[in-house]
């Protein structure tokens, strides 16, 4: 907001009937109106999680009765899915997939933000539109083309390579990091050149070591995308040794009406844990790095 | 994540390094596969919405604006397209004010923040396709807990997923849920931003909590607000294919089409079930153009209507 604005409504807020001063004793009651609104609010969304976690833990009988208990069959579940179920193969798949395309996706945003903030090169201004424009293009409508090119084309139907290479690169990445190249003192760039360092070499021993945070914000943001990835693994990949766990679970409702529901509740459950787990270890780096990128 | 602001206020000229191949190198694996499998296919997709094409029977034939003119008439496609509107608008007005209020609140308890960002954000780690299979077994007609509890409560088991009302009532309220917690953490980035003198300055003058809300705070979030809108709209426009595909398979049937069926699953179903590749390839086309008007709409409002931080 622009300073006069902040005056505006300050002047505003001035001509309006002067509301009472907040005394100490209506602050109390706020904060524990606040208090239970906000612990009805965060159980009424944890709900659906706590309804799974306890029907996961109970035996088969159970699963399907209103008994809200938790019994003591978790592990039991769990085994089945993962056993019977191959939850434990396509769980390795996602996790390969997952971490080759965050990773891949986060050197390729370093180098292309690298060549676009410290590099003056022709139609730089071309190439930086394209990159950013390509956010337009989802892979959810490009699916028709998409899925002739891979399978017909580049004859990657059933492989690895068609649910990695797709992805490598990154509009987000490239936006996310530029921005934060230039918030860095472009006198650091130029000190680093005049002390021999190359392009490759204050990359890496420079910005890298100054963007730890944008690198975390990208990593949460990036393996949740991929992680959660359900439409192209579904039409591309019919190899159900290499599929990933959000469509190899979904194949195991598909048993008619036997679903073993208290094992998929656990496999559910489970599948949750690697992106929440990153979630929680790199929160700091997701804030700061975001609230950096909005500052500047 | 495309920021107007930001792309234009950074003095983005340093021009370090020297050299006219080294830029290109460095350049070169993104762009390539931005060319190879973003671009030539939405380019590829243009080419087939003006073909008659069938994968199976490697047939195809020119119709040139045929396919855009049969999606336009058919009550199937524009029941559809309607279907999605209702569904987006429910689902970004909904979900954006929910997010905020319990953004907002979260930021003014003074114990115990921490907990309740945790709790309130961690529907962000779920992915669409688990939210899909928790619901699909909390509203089983008949052992899903939802009803059982009904029955033996009030003595009532509604069809959910039958009954076209009740369905897409249910994933509406699933993709709310579904979203909540990612606008919720970047509602909370932005409160953090929220300058704590102009706080201070409008309590001194003593402002109301609803006043510092809606005069103070809710200004200063517009920016926020804006970019929230545009990834909902998109959110609401791909990201519920899994979630409908697990829940409901786009049933059940009502008028022309199935209720839940909205444009990414009719484009799914034309492409990868009735094999009408020309169809799925101008129903891509005029998604293409949406997004196209979407991003243009983002830019306009947002250098007019948008109060940018100080």
């Amino acid at each position: 907001m622009a300073p006069e604005d902040v005056a505006r409504n300050d002047v505003r807020l001035l001509g309006a009937p002067a509301p009472s001063r907040p005394v100490s004793g209506t602050r109390h009651q706020s904060q524990w109106a606040l208090h239970v609104t906000l612990c009805i609010a965060a159980f009424l969304i944890m709900a659906p999680l706590l309804f799974a976690l306890i029907k996961s833990t109970q035996v088969s009988s159970d699963v399907l009765s209103a008994r809200l208990v938790p019994g003591g069959a978790f592990f039991a579940n769990l085994s089945s899915v993962w056993n019977e179920a191959h939850l434990g193969r396509y769980m390795l798949n996602s996790f390969f997939v997952t971490i080759l395309v965050t990773v891949g996706k986060t050197v390729l945003s370093l180098f292309s933000a690298l060549a676009f903030v410290y590099f003056r090169f022709p139609l730089r201004g071309l190439a930086f539109v394209l990159v950013l424009l390509s956010l337009m293009l989802p892979t959810e409508v490009l699916i028709i083309a998409l899925f002739d090119l891979v399978s017909r084309d580049l004859n990657w139907a059933d492989s690895y390579a068609a649910i990695t290479v797709p992805f490598l690169a990154s509009a987000t990445g490239t936006f996310l990091f530029r921005q934060h190249f230039l918030s860095i003192p472009a006198s650091l760039a130029d000190a680093a050149r005049i002390d021999g360092c190359g392009p490759l070499r204050f990359l890496t021993s420079i910005l890298i070591p100054m963007s730890w945070n944008t690198i975390g914000a990208l990593a949460v943001i990036q393996f949740v995308f991929v992680w959660d990835q359900y439409l192209w693994p579904l039409v591309i990949m019919q190899n159900d040794q290499k599929q990933v766990v959000q469509v190899g679970l979904r194949k195991l409702i598909d048993v008619g009406g036997q679903t073993n529901w208290g094992a998929v509740m656990a496999g559910a459950l489970l599948t949750i844990v690697p992106p929440l787990l990153v979630f929680t270890l790199l929160q700091r780096q997701f804030t700061k790095g975001f609230a950096l990128t909005q500052d500047k | 994540m495309i920021r107007p602001r930001a792309a234009r206020a950074t003095p983005d000229d340093r021009a370090t390094f020297k050299s006219r191949s080294l830029p290109w190198l460095f350049l070169a694996p993104t762009m390539l596969i931005l060319a190879v499998f973003s671009y030539l296919p939405a380019v590829q997709t243009l080419r087939l919405a003006a073909f008659r094409a069938n994968i199976i029977l490697g047939t195809e034939q020119f119709t040139g604006l045929g396919n855009f003119a049969d999606l336009l008439s058919s009550p199937a496609y524009r029941q559809v397209a309607l279907q999605t509107l209702i569904f987006a608008v429910l689902t970004v007005s909904i979900g954006l004010t929910l997010a905020l209020i319990l953004a907002w609140m979260a930021s003014r308890v003074r114990r115990g923040q921490r907990y309740y960002h945790l709790l309130l954000i961690y529907p962000y780690a779920l992915s669409p396709a688990i939210a899909g299979t928790l619901w699909l077994f909390l509203f089983n007609p008949e052992i899903g807990v939802v009803n059982q509890l009904l029955r033996s409560s009030f003595g009532i088991a509604p069809r959910w997923l039958d009954n076209p009302l009740l369905a897409f009532g249910l994933v509406t309220v699933a993709a709310i849920w579904k979203g909540l917690g990612y606008n919720i953490v970047f509602y909370l980035a932005a409160l953090q931003n929220v300058p704590g003198d102009v706080l201070e300055a409008a309590e001194i003058d003593g402002a109301s909590g609803a006043q510092k809300f809606w005069k103070v705070v809710f200004p200063l979030l517009t920016p926020m607000t804006f970019f929230l809108v545009f990834t909902s709209v998109v959110s609401a426009l791909f990201d519920s294919f899994a979630l409908t595909d697990v829940l409901t398979r786009g049933g059940p049937f009502y008028n022309h089409a199935g209720i839940t069926t909205f444009l990414t699953y009719q484009l799914y179903q034309d492409g990868f079930v009735n094999f009408k590749t020309g169809a799925a390839a101008a129903q891509a086309a005029l998604l293409l153009l949406l997004i196209a008007a979407i991003t243009f709409l983002q830019f306009r409002v947002g250098e007019k209507q948008v109060h940018y931080g100080a």
